[in-house]
């Protein structure tokens, strides 16, 4: 195991590819690391939405916490992927695309759970652009209102949210992902996150489905299905 | 090791291959039934919103996994690997049953007019429309012993369209839902002529089976039930209890082995424990769904057969089709959900057929019960998908809509393909497919009339607001894939003949919807099953002859 805690405090890039746990996704193509040929014009952009591009992000999982653990209990992190300042700020964009009102919001309802739990699982492939795509946002936040944007008022953090939607983010600070990609990363993710089922880290206690009037969970034959 | 020799190896437990290895093993053959997945349940993963047929953002609940990626061209020249849960991977299914698992289960035949597309319409320029070698009349003995063996509940009393039937539906029909009832009295006040969709779910306690208990999410889900019919809980253990066959799971078939005189003499396989494995038969039929079937016979290269078995004339993987799907949604001013599962009860056909100035058309239906994950992706253009203006939407209409949509049957194209990929293998080392091409423009012509009528459907209803779905022009087979080796009469322009034998190999079939010439604008699952009767009709009568060859 390489020094991963480190890595995850302050949020650098491991070299080595991270360790998958889930065994669907451990399954290895036929060489050690496939090399994925592409064809010419089959651009980095497009290898990136299909999720070919290396996974660079920070490891998850076993040896980061054994690591931390050895450093008293009060380290011990919060998150599996996320350093604490990008899940803060992630925490506060996915509460504007699922705000809270009479019903909870994403924030309530676990969307970072979801997506710190799925991201060092089946959505592995998206760690690059979570990382990237987080600075590109902090960044693009302190250029445009000298602030970072959990002190934003709520007019603003919106408007900051429909400039990266739009794609209207500076350019410079925007490559891979861009702006409207990353925004419609973490929009299908948060949406993933309160609609899915609970086991997955999201919808604590079914409150989408309770926001719905639907019943929940789930039970087969013990709903109150009518009789047809 | 030598395997035992048997009769017959069928490729792929799905609707076509667990027809044939039923009929064969109960003929008396010995069968080996391959399949690349592995028997799933419904306690495998539920009624996961995330992890299903029709959501596969977390992975595929019925496969393959990611040890099955394929290549896909979106452009000339533009092309990158994607995994099986990925968008563009045409995915149907990895499992003992395939598809008929997880699906909506509606067990359509086609109409008359569907074999006989180019004399109905002429070939339009850019498609290679053709009739099938077959007509309805030939098909229907089987239509009606799929719709009795594995089971099927309807009623065609009221579609004055439907194609000539002989016998009563086992099953009586489902009863409108909520939806059904608004969009019934919608559908005659416009003339149109509504039924109940016919299904492959039990109304009522049959084949040993419960009845459906109309739980919320049934497509895209195994049942937790058992209700719904598919060929792993019929044909399958059927095929198992005549003592013929033997069902290998996790077997994944690399080659039908040819020899030098044209015949067809095993299957090498990888089992599963990845070790190669040669199964050696009498006679081979393939099995494996249109794109996986083309894959294998292309794979499958002998001393005649170069460029593949069958492929003489490059038809192999050519005219892959799925189906145009198009309709319309409408918001409600009342309630129209009722929580009563499948959700999708009501269809018109008064459409599939006899649209001016267009080829085909659909049949139209109302869609099964939307998850509230799926519905946040339907909204009307232009609308604000995030915010409280999002969450006022699923609040204010989760319950109050309906989605009304067609498969528009498409025109097939030659080069819209399946072929192999020159360098990017799976995790077996077997060369996987590589899907290219565009759909025929006259198909996007066919959608926005038949969306049109789902417009109108849902106006007369009361919807207030309504957006038509058009489909793009990306070419894209999904589980209704089909045509990659057309069966037909003259051998130059099609890969079997019209009992799915190939014309080169005469020991070789395919039974799929591979030999689908056209789609027919509805779901194709009951006449897949047809077919699997169809084939086996014509291989027993062989092999009582002792005709091998």
């Amino acid at each position: 195991m390489h020094a991963s805690g480190r890595l995850l405090k302050h949020g650098s890039l491991s070299p080595t590819p991270p360790r998958i746990s889930r065994s669907r996704k451990a399954v290895a193509m036929s060489a050690p690391e496939p090399t994925i040929p592409q064809g010419p014009g089959f651009s980095r952009r497009t290898a990136l939405k299909l999720g070919l591009v290396g996974v660079i992000g920070a490891a998850c999982g076993v040896g980061s916490t054994r690591f931390v653990a050895r450093l008293g209990k009060a380290a011990r992190p919060r998150y599996r992927f996320f350093t604490e300042a990008e899940a803060k700020l992630l925490i506060d964009i996915c509460e504007q695309i699922i705000p809270g009102d009479d019903a909870p919001g994403a924030t309530e309802t676990g969307a970072i759970h979801y997506i710190d739990r799925q991201i060092c699982g089946p959505l592995a492939k998206h760690k690059r652009a979570y990382r990237v795509g987080l600075e590109s946002f902090r960044q693009t936040c302190l250029r445009k209102y000298n602030a970072p944007f959990e002190t934003l008022d709520p007019s603003a953090k919106i408007e900051m949210l429909r400039m990266i939607e739009s794609d209207a983010a500076p350019k410079a600070l925007w490559d891979e992902p861009s702006a409207g990609a990353f925004f419609n990363l973490v929009l299908a993710h948060t949406m993933q996150s309160f609609y899915g089922s609970p086991r997955h880290g999201g919808n604590r206690d079914y409150s989408s489905y309770r926001m719905l009037g639907l019943d929940y969970p789930q039970i087969a034959g013990q709903n109150r299905y009518p009789k047809a | 090791m030598n395997l035992k020799h048997v009769n017959a190896i069928v490729v792929g437990a799905g609707a076509g291959g667990g027809v044939v290895a039923k009929e064969l093993s109960e003929a008396g053959l010995s069968v080996v039934l391959l399949e690349r997945g592995e028997w799933v349940s419904f306690e495998t993963y539920g009624q996961d919103e995330l992890i299903n047929q029709r959501t596969t953002v977390l992975g595929n609940a019925y496969g393959p996994d990611d040890r099955s990626p394929r290549v896909i061209e979106t452009s000339p020249g533009t092309w990158g690997v994607v995994m099986p849960n990925e968008g563009g991977y045409s995915n149907n299914a990895a499992c003992v049953g395939s598809g008929t698992v997880s699906y909506g289960a509606m067990g359509w035949r086609y109409m008359e007019k569907d074999f006989k597309m180019r004399s109905t319409y002429g070939a339009p320029e850019g498609s290679t429309l053709e009739d099938w070698p077959i007509s309805y009349a030939d098909l229907e003995p089987c239509y009606h012993k799929a719709e009795q063996e594995v089971g099927v509940s309807g009623d065609m009393s009221t579609n004055p369209f439907a194609a000539p039937r002989k016998d009563p539906y086992p099953m009586p029909a489902f009863p409108y839902n909520h939806e059904g009832r608004i969009l019934e009295a919608a559908a005659k006040r416009l003339g149109f002529h509504p039924f109940p969709i016919p299904m492959l779910r039990n109304s009522v306690p049959y084949g040993g089976r419960n009845a459906c208990i109309h739980n919320r999410y049934c497509c895209g889900f195994a049942c937790p039930n058992n209700a719904k019919n598919g060929t792993h809980n019929t044909v399958i253990p059927r095929a198992l209890a005549s003592g013929n066959c033997e069902l290998r799971t996790r077997s994944v078939a690399s080659e039908v082995v040819i020899d030098d005189h044209g015949v067809a003499r095993g299957v090498r396989y990888f089992d599963e424990n990845d070790a190669p494995q040669y199964q050696t038969a009498d006679l081979v039929v393939v099995s494996g769904g249109a794109i996986e079937t083309a894959r294998l016979l292309l794979n499958s290269k002998s001393k005649l057969f170069p460029n593949g078995a069958g492929n003489r004339y490059d038809w192999v993987g050519r005219n892959l089709q799925g189906h145009a799907y198009c309709g319309a949604d409408g918001l409600f001013d009342e309630d129209t959900f009722d929580d009563v599962g499948s959700g999708a009860t009501i269809a018109i056909s008064d459409f599939n057929h006899g649209n001016p100035g267009v080829t085909g058309g659909a049949v139209l239906c109302n869609e099964f019960i939307r998850p509230p994950y799926g519905f946040t992706g339907m909204r009307p253009p232009g609308s604000p998908l995030w915010g409280k203006a999002h969450k006022d939407f699923q609040r204010r209409f989760y319950k109050r809509n309906i989605s009304v949509r067609g498969p528009v049957q498409e025109m097939p194209v030659f080069d819209v393909r399946a072929q192999i990929d020159p360098s990017v293998r799976d995790h077996w080392g077997i060369p996987v497919v590589r899907l290219s091409g565009n759909r025929h423009p006259g198909d996007i012509d066919t959608a926005r009339v038949i969306a049109d009528r789902a417009e109108a459907w849902l106006k007369e209803a009361g919807a207030v607001e309504i957006w038509r779905n058009i489909p793009g022009t990306a070419a894209g087979a999904g589980q209704h894939q089909a045509g990659t080796c057309r069966m037909g009469d003259d051998p130059k322009i099609s890969v079997t003949n019209r009992f799915g034998q190939l014309h080169d190999v005469g020991n070789m079939f395919v039974s799929d919807a591979s030999l689908h010439v056209t789609n027919g604008g509805f779901n194709p699952a009951l006449t897949i099953l047809a077919l699997g009767y169809w084939v086996s009709d014509h291989i027993k009568a062989r092999w009582k002859a002792g005709v091998l060859t």
